[in-house]
């Protein structure tokens, strides 16, 4: 066989020699099993906000602009005065940005499918979630640096939880694992609305209500029967519940139980739907 | 040639193409002596999107080793068959086999067997070449190590190593398509799928990936290829699959394929515009076949049936005293080929091509 090169425009060369030398030979290597896969997935997660790291303006700006705005503009009238609004506001307002932020997880996914590198991980001989699961690994990263912002900025405001450091890192915790379930939701709708646009204007269409129908901003007790009827089941009042518990070391076993069993539906409902779809993408 | 005669007649002997194999003599011979058992082979099959069907029960048998073409226009199916044997799509009906395994039934068994490059490339362009390569080492089973190793081999064989540390996006088509190549050898599949590995290239790149596939082959991997070119397919391929509407119309040796659609076409440009239907007649009376002009002012051309009649047709010119500024005497495009083969053009049949890619 002879050799041939050939120049490149970038002053490379490649050549058939070279080429055949790189073939491997010998045995596979055997197949990764699925955690292994996942935290791959969830390692170029991270590479990814290491090369674009504006989009972690979304997990950084948009917390601090959301707290400050609301503990200042609201809070005098909300709660009294900003300094008691601030005690219970914080869990509130570091539950409604991290599960805002939850909606760019279906968007990821998306783009993965619209370029064609998701083919690439489908003809993979690995465990299929792992692509899924190790993207909602790194965005957990996300949303664990968006709390971290609002806690040191809640703090800074003069937020003082009674359940100490062990009760804020608890509450953390119970949000990022509620968050992750939530992200299936979106996952499924990533694989099934076509566009980014589509995809962003039906997450708001859910999470603008649910976020603001609930207990984060008001207390549900000024608010019209029916509507407080809502917020009862609204899991994301389930959540801020829980969370402020945590945090103000009065946790309620049922509102922890109330957030598993929402956390669990999400996973079992979605979790299936969202791994059928990208198994069956044309 | 006596074998052109079933480029002509599609419909009776290709569309039971596995039966008409052992039919035509010297197609089976060549089956019997040459060939070991098929790579791919699939039957029948379908798959459709909404009301479109995009693969009409489409049968397809591979020869182990080797470059096997798939040649057909744009919407044709090409992409869609492809999907289908690469496990990425599930088909609505009929099965295929990839040396044994099925594609639906035994997908990781395939999927452990062939890699995809697909026609965008199937890259995370946020990351590093060198990332992209070590993902995809660590996704395959090799551990951080070995994976950075081979990263290194890889992109130091297909000339990247100055390109190696820089985001994807920034590459160029071509160096964009070696690192996708690449990222499908990270272990060295039995069957390669390249889905128009060479279309927006420039030729340059385009030589380039063509001698990486012949590595490929000299290095025992079968390698399935779409083109809409017929001079890659011809360039490249063993055997060529034509297809159409979702069917296999012709398959056969590239030689053959050529055959049956005559001898290319001519294209001759005046000197003088003024002149040039007196070339057409010229031409025309000359070479026997009906000559064209073209958009270009003083150029005509025409389909060959006979390209030994071209020196003829020269001479004939020069007698009446035309000046020919420029002579070019063309293989047949595909267009040609398909007008050949199903009497209408090679023209984009429908938008289902993009429509999968979505």
């Amino acid at each position: 066989m002879s050799t041939q090169t050939i120049d490149l425009p970038e002053d490379v060369r490649v050549s058939e020699s070279s080429v055949l030398a790189v073939l491997a030979t010998g045995e596979r290597p055997p197949r990764p099993g699925p955690l292994s896969a996942s935290l791959t997935h969830g390692w170029r997660a991270v590479l990814k906000i290491k090369h674009v790291p504006e989009q972690l303006f979304d997990v950084t700006m948009f917390p601090v602009m959301m707290l400050l705005l609301f503990t200042y503009l609201f809070g005098g009238a909300l709660g009294g005065s900003v300094s008691e609004y601030v005690q219970t506001f914080v869990p509130g307002i570091l539950v409604s940005t991290v599960v805002m932020i939850t909606m760019y997880t279906g968007i990821g996914l998306n783009n993965d499918m619209a370029k064609g590198v998701s083919d690439r991980f489908r003809s993979l001989p690995s465990w299929r979630p792992a692509a899924v699961v190790g993207a909602l690994l790194g965005d957990a990263m996300r949303y664990a640096i968006a709390s971290t912002v609002i806690l040191v900025l809640g703090i800074i405001l003069g937020f003082r939880p009674d359940g100490g450091p062990i009760g804020v890192v608890a509450g953390v915790t119970v949000l990022l694992a509620f968050a992750f379930s939530l992200s299936w939701v979106w996952t499924f709708l990533g694989l099934k609305l076509e566009s980014e646009k589509g995809i962003l204007g039906v997450s708001m269409m859910i999470l603008f209500p649910l976020t603001f129908a609930s207990n984060i901003y008001v207390d549900p007790a000024t608010m019209p029967g029916w509507l407080q009827g809502f917020v009862r089941v609204n899991p994301i009042t389930l959540v801020v519940d829980a969370v402020r518990g945590l945090m103000g070391g009065s946790v309620q076993i049922a509102d922890l139980g109330w957030v598993a069993l929402a956390a669990g539906l999400f996973v079992a409902v979605f979790g299936p739907l969202t791994m059928r779809t990208y198994g069956r993408q044309g | 040639m006596r074998d052109g005669e079933i480029w002509r007649v599609p419909d009776l002997v290709w569309r039971l193409s596995g039966m008409s194999l052992t039919q035509t003599p010297t197609v089976a011979a060549e089956a019997a002596t040459h060939l070991p058992p098929p790579a791919i082979e699939a039957r029948g099959l379908v798959k459709r999107f909404g009301d479109k069907v995009a693969v009409d029960g489409l049968d397809l048998t591979v020869p182990a080793g080797g470059v096997y073409g798939v040649l057909g226009p744009n919407g044709a199916g090409k992409t869609t068959t492809l999907r289908m044997l690469a496990t990425l799509s599930i088909p609505d009906g009929g099965e295929a086999r990839l040396m044994g395994d099925d594609v639906v039934h035994d997908a990781d068994a395939v999927r452990s067997r062939v890699s995809l490059t697909g026609q965008f490339a199937s890259l995370d362009e946020d990351l590093t070449g060198f990332e992209n390569i070590v993902l995809l080492g660590l996704l395959l089973g090799l551990k951080r190590r070995p994976a950075r190793v081979r990263a290194d081999e890889l992109i130091s064989a297909f000339g990247l190593t100055e390109a190696a540390d820089k985001q994807v996006k920034h590459y160029s088509g071509g160096m964009r398509r070696r690192l996708d190549i690449a990222a499908s050898l990270v272990v060295t599949p039995d069957i390669l799928f390249l889905d128009e590995p060479t279309t927006g290239l420039d030729p340059r790149s385009r030589n380039q990936v063509w001698d990486i596939i012949r590595a490929l082959v000299a290095g025992g991997t079968t390698v399935l290829l779409t083109t809409q070119y017929l001079d890659e397919a011809d360039q490249l391929a063993d055997r060529i699959a034509v297809i159409d509407r979702g069917k296999v119309i012709a398959e056969g040796t590239p030689g053959r394929l050529k055959a049956s659609v005559g001898g290319g076409s001519l294209h001759v440009r005046v000197a003088d515009p003024e002149q040039r239907f007196a070339a057409v007649r010229v031409l025309t009376e000359a070479l026997g076949v009906e000559v064209t002009v073209e958009a270009d002012p003083a150029a005509v051309s025409a389909r060959l049936e006979d390209p030994e009649r071209v020196a003829e047709g020269l001479i004939e010119l020069s007698r009446a005293g035309i000046a020919v500024s420029e002579m070019s005497l063309g293989q047949p495009s595909l267009d040609e080929v398909f007008l050949a083969l199903t009497d209408h053009p090679a023209t984009e049949q429908s938008d289902t091509e993009n429509e999968e890619a979505a």
